[in-house]
């Protein structure tokens, strides 16, 4: 069965490691700051007794006052996963750094992410629409998108 | 007298589309190509021909007018699509599926796993040039599974089976006899593909070795399915992260070690074996009792966020939901198997033909209506 890691179990390396980079600790994810996402990702992805080297999905929520873009990443190894989430307060080009320097498998997720949410992934090689055309008005997935 | 003449002929890459409307692409694929003569030098993938916006949908209907939408994801296996948001749901809602409808789910889930592996390596044979034959062989299988379910929901293609909470309806009683009978026949069959192709020459030919999948390279990707298993990901959710009711079977995972064309075919026909054991072992156990548990027409689980994810024929399938406690999703992601499976095509492909590169394409086997959503 895979665990699910709570924050908990791991706040407090993650504190000493980086300290102030973790925002929140939730229940069932970790909420970093977004500048230190790509250090924290990679530590998680690298280190030993962690080796979350699979990334199963990137998604995006809009919360109005927010944009959520959520991580889960799985140690196939010790069958194990955790669920990372950063956070962009601004509605005009929200901005996260992109991960696919770590995990290939990012680059069509980050794209998609862009095309339907709006949110620019800072460091991506190829960041344009993927599923709709240049020019499409807006973005459809946002709360505020006027159909 | 003698001269000398430039005899050498300049070349230059040029470019090739193949798609969106080509028949090995399965759908509405597109790849611009960059040949260098007959050899692939680079591809890009060019997705969106068969976009409708279904995750923008969802926050538009109730959580149970959600599920005709996901037959329309991966519509070569819609009771994947269906058990994989029902559970999303009943995770976030905490509703406990009765026991017959549990079993229920595992058989049609099986059924749909023999059903698209049939298309699977029907296609990939297609596309290595063995025209139609094996394709009609697989099809003609595929058929009886289709007739089974016609049998219990009435539909073809779009089944709209499952429910949250259970299945919309309980088997009728020739269900079980029938099959019975299939899980007998496909024995057979599986035996008779094996026979014809296991060590068919054109099929070692232009599968063996070709479009390597390396393991690392499959992680990084996040590949799963038949696709990292071929690689030697011995990776597989029924397995890794039990679901439903998956940890009462005894089964094995078949993986490989080479992670070419045709290794992806032979763990597909080892899965298919794998399938009957379970549907052998879950027909013999289905309980009497109610197929669906008390569920009010409109729900509204309290406010959160869920994940949920099977083990689909093609990968690893996933529902993230969040809800506010209305009566539709806030939010409802998919995480799209085959999208995330062509991730690695590209690293796949170079350096091979142009035929080999339809063949490798094949071999991954994905549905654009999941790629596009």
């Amino acid at each position: 069965m895979t665990v699910a890691i709570s924050a908990k179990e791991i706040i407090s390396q993650l504190n000493t490691k980086f300290p102030g980079a973790i925002e929140e600790a939730g229940a069932d994810s970790v909420l970093v700051k977004s500048d230190s996402l790509l250090a924290v990702a990679e530590y998680l992805k690298t280190a030993e007794g962690f080796k979350f080297e699979y990334l199963n999905y990137i998604t995006a929520v809009d919360y109005y006052s927010y944009f959520e873009v959520v991580y889960q990443i799985t140690s196939l190894e010790s069958n194990r996963s955790v669920v990372l989430k950063a956070r962009s307060y601004t509605r005009d080009n929200p901005t996260v750094p992109s991960v696919t320097g770590l995990w290939q498998g990012a680059d069509f997720q980050e794209r998609e992410i862009y095309d339907l949410m709006g949110i620019t992934f800072e460091g991506h090689p190829n960041l344009k629409r993927i599923f709709l055309w240049d020019g499409f008005p807006g973005y459809p997935l946002r709360k505020d998108f006027n159909q | 007298m003698t001269t000398t003449r430039e005899l050498t002929l300049k070349t230059e890459p040029f470019v090739l589309n193949i798609g969106p409307v080509h028949p090995s692409t399965h759908g509405v694929y597109r790849m611009r190509c960059t040949l260098d003569g007959e050899v692939v030098v680079d591809i890009e993938p060019v997705f969106g021909y068969l976009h409708r916006g279904i995750e923008k949908l969802a926050e538009e209907r109730t959580y149970t007018g959600f599920i005709p939408l996901t037959d329309r994801l991966d519509y070569i296996s819609p009771m994947s699509n269906n058990l994989g948001y029902c559970m999303a749901v009943e995770k976030l809602a905490g509703i406990k599926v009765p026991e017959r409808a549990e079993y229920i789910r595992v058989i049609m889930a099986e059924l749909q796993r023999l059903a698209n592996h049939c298309i699977a390596v029907g296609s990939m044979l297609n596309d290595a040039g063995a025209y139609f034959t094996p394709f009609m062989y697989t099809f003609r299988e595929r058929e009886r599974i289709v007739d089974l379910f016609d049998m219990v929901c009435g539909q073809r293609l779009t089944y709209n089976y499952m429910r949250i909470g259970g299945v919309s309806q309980d088997i009728p009683g020739e269900f079980l006899p029938a099959l019975h009978k299939l899980v007998d026949r496909l024995t057979i069959f599986i035996e008779e593909y094996e026979n014809l192709l296991k060590l068919n020459e054109i099929l070692l030919a232009r599968a063996k070795g070709v479009g390597i999948l390396e393991k690392d390279t499959a992680i990084n990707c996040g590949i799963s399915g038949p696709v990292a298993r071929a690689s030697g990901i011995k990776w597989d959710i029924r397995r890794n992260d039990p679901y439903s009711i998956y940890d009462r079977f005894e089964f094995d995972i078949p993986t490989c070690e080479n992670g070419d064309c045709y290794d992806r075919y032979r763990v597909r026909i080892e899965e298919m074996r794998q399938s009957l054991r379970i549907l052998q072992q879950a027909m013999k156990q289905v309980p009497k009792g109610p197929v669906k548990a008390d569920v009010p027409h409109l729900i509204r689980p309290p406010a959160g966020e869920a994940y949920a994810h099977i083990e689909a024929p093609k990968g690893e399938l996933g529902y993230y939901i969040v809800s506010d406690n209305s009566i539709a999703p806030y939010r409802c992601h998919i995480r799209p198997t085959s999208l995330i499976n062509l991730a690695a095509l590209r690293q796949m492909v170079k350096g091979w033909k142009v035929a080999d590169l339809i063949i490798i394409f094949g071999s991954i086997d994905i549905t654009m209506g999941e790629v596009d959503r």
